[in-house]
């Protein structure tokens, strides 16, 4: 062993200490910064997905959107129910936000009829009359808009879950998902089965006590307050069960899926 | 007498990385949350009837490219208020279990205390009251803006799952207070930046070096100690200054 190359380790000066430990930190500090700024350009410019059941978000950020709605889900429960209003406090003018999917001129509600698919090549035809004619649940509650407006509004109809039992599309509710749209197929929304089976998702017909208007979706639509409003379908068409994701309208243009509350 | 240098510490390891982590996480949620913001920009400054600013102004939206925005503000802001919740964890956690939150909590004295520490900031009073590793108003400022954070978090919560979290709602007042007190908090972290930056800049290299390399240096006298009242008068052993013991 060469002895004469083992330098006796000499304790180092202060100024010595403070020029190593200055120079640790502040290149683990620049190498830092520098990571945190390539992973934000990264993020930032990262490429958009493919439109297919969603779309127009950044990938990355989308498979965030995917894994937060698992642990959020966790959280869900049929008795967690949306606070409810005396009807003094419903507004008597309900905000009208969009018309996608409703505004095709010449419909007529008076021949609307609701189609739900029940299998390949068939379908369940049901009429306005039929489902007024089941147990009616009116609900006031905050109508909370993704924009981050929200009102107190009144509504009335038939139970989602309701309807599936009346309608013994009890099996078929087994499935993951129900999808809705609007009669001409330009607004249509997805939902996760149990979203749709809470207690207070309506299938709604009146709002302040009168039959719902055109703009509001005549002559049937969704109230769903589990959910933010661009889930809430006017002018249901047609109802389909699935274990698969169902398009959703806004969820193609970049929203979170399962945009629930 | 010649003065000699030593090291002091100061930041510990954790709270500098969590301090830097925090920097650029909040200035994320910060915009992304206008971007969310700007979707139902409803609030403004009222008094008697008069509107004297409105949150915000078309240039302040077009000057940051805000408008339009709202899907891609919550996709960030629902990523990143994962890591700015867990940072904000991390940190609250190594306070407690180091011992440091005796550092970092206000005492009883320090509500009177930051009054003369901003009026020794302001050059209007010389002396400023004694201090520790922080200061009166530091104690203040910086528990503040962890309870800040917190409530940033509980509000936010309160706004993203209203129904399933009905109780954190009702305890931040409904909705539309926890909105607020979630737009003012963010105000509130903006004017803490400034303040923060101006404090840090009149405070000097020393103490911004200190919070990335966690050390000060200061200049000091030899200490000279008398070693026993048993040694005669004369015998004095002069010792090296010691290093402040590592936390």
């Amino acid at each position: 062993m060469n002895l004469k190359n083992k330098k006796v380790k000499k304790e180092l000066t202060v100024d010595q200490k403070i020029n190593r430990r200055n120079f640790i930190s502040f290149a683990t500090f620049f190498v830092a910064g520098s990571t945190a700024v390539g992973g934000w350009k990264w993020l930032y410019n990262s490429p958009l997905e493919k439109t297919e059941i969603t779309g127009g978000a950044h990938k990355p950020l989308r498979r965030a959107l995917n894994k937060t709605e698992l642990f959020f889900r966790n959280f869900f429960s049929n008795n967690h129910e949306v606070k409810t209003y005396p009807k003094s406090m419903a507004v008597k003018q309900i905000r009208v936000n969009s018309d996608v999917g409703i505004n095709d001129e010449g419909f007529k509600p008076d021949l609307w009829q609701l189609n739900v698919i029940t299998g390949l090549n068939q379908a369940l035809k049901i009429s306005i009359d039929e489902i007024k004619a089941l147990p009616k649940t009116e609900i006031i509650y905050d109508f909370k808009c993704v924009e981050g407006w929200d009102q107190i509004q009144h509504w009335a109809g038939l139970r989602f879950v309701d309807f599936v039992e009346h309608f013994k599309l009890t099996e078929l509710a087994k499935k993951q998902y129900i999808g809705m749209e609007t009669p001409n197929g330009e607004y249509y929304i997805g939902l996760d089965r149990e979203s749709a089976l809470h207690p207070q998702t309506i299938l709604a017909y009146e709002m302040n006590d009168q039959p719902i208007s055109l703009e509001h979706g005549a002559p049937l639509r969704l109230i769903i307050p589990v959910k933010y409003g661009i889930k809430n379908l006017k002018r249901i068409g047609t109802i389909s069960f699935s274990d698969k994701r169902p398009r959703d309208y806004w969820a193609e243009l970049g929203y979170d899926y399962y945009s629930g509350l | 007498m010649k003065t000699i240098k030593i090291i002091k510490e100061k930041h510990p390891l954790v709270m500098r990385w969590t301090h830097w982590i925090n920097f650029p996480i909040l200035g994320i949620m910060i915009w992304s949350g206008m971007l969310i913001y700007w979707a139902n920009d409803v609030y403004t400054i009222r008094l008697f009837g008069h509107t004297f600013f409105r949150f915000f102004p078309d240039w302040f939206y077009n000057a940051l490219h805000i408008p339009h925005r709202l899907s891609e503000g919550m996709a960030f802001h629902f990523l990143f208020m994962w890591f700015f919740t867990l940072n904000g964890f991390f940190y609250i956690l190594y306070t407690i279990i180091s011992g440091e939150w005796r550092e970092l909590v206000p005492q009883r004295k320090s509500f009177k205390e930051a009054w003369l520490v901003i009026l020794h900031d302001l050059h209007i009073r010389k002396m400023a009251p004694p201090q520790n590793k922080y200061n009166a108003a530091q104690r203040i400022a910086y528990t503040a803006i962890i309870v800040m954070g917190l409530g940033s978090v509980i509000t936010g919560l309160a706004i993203y799952k209203p129904v399933q979290f009905y109780w954190l709602c009702w305890l931040c007042g409904g909705y539309h207070l926890a909105r607020i007190i979630h737009f003012v908090l963010t105000l509130g972290y903006v004017f803490f930046f400034i303040v923060h930056i101006v404090q840090v800049i009149l405070a000097g290299w020393n103490n911004f070096r200190s919070v990335i390399s966690g050390f000060e240096v200061v200049e000091e006298k030899p200490k000279i100690i008398v070693a026993g009242k048993a040694l005669p008068p004369t015998k004095i052993i002069q010792l090296q200054p010691r290093h402040e013991p590592k936390k």
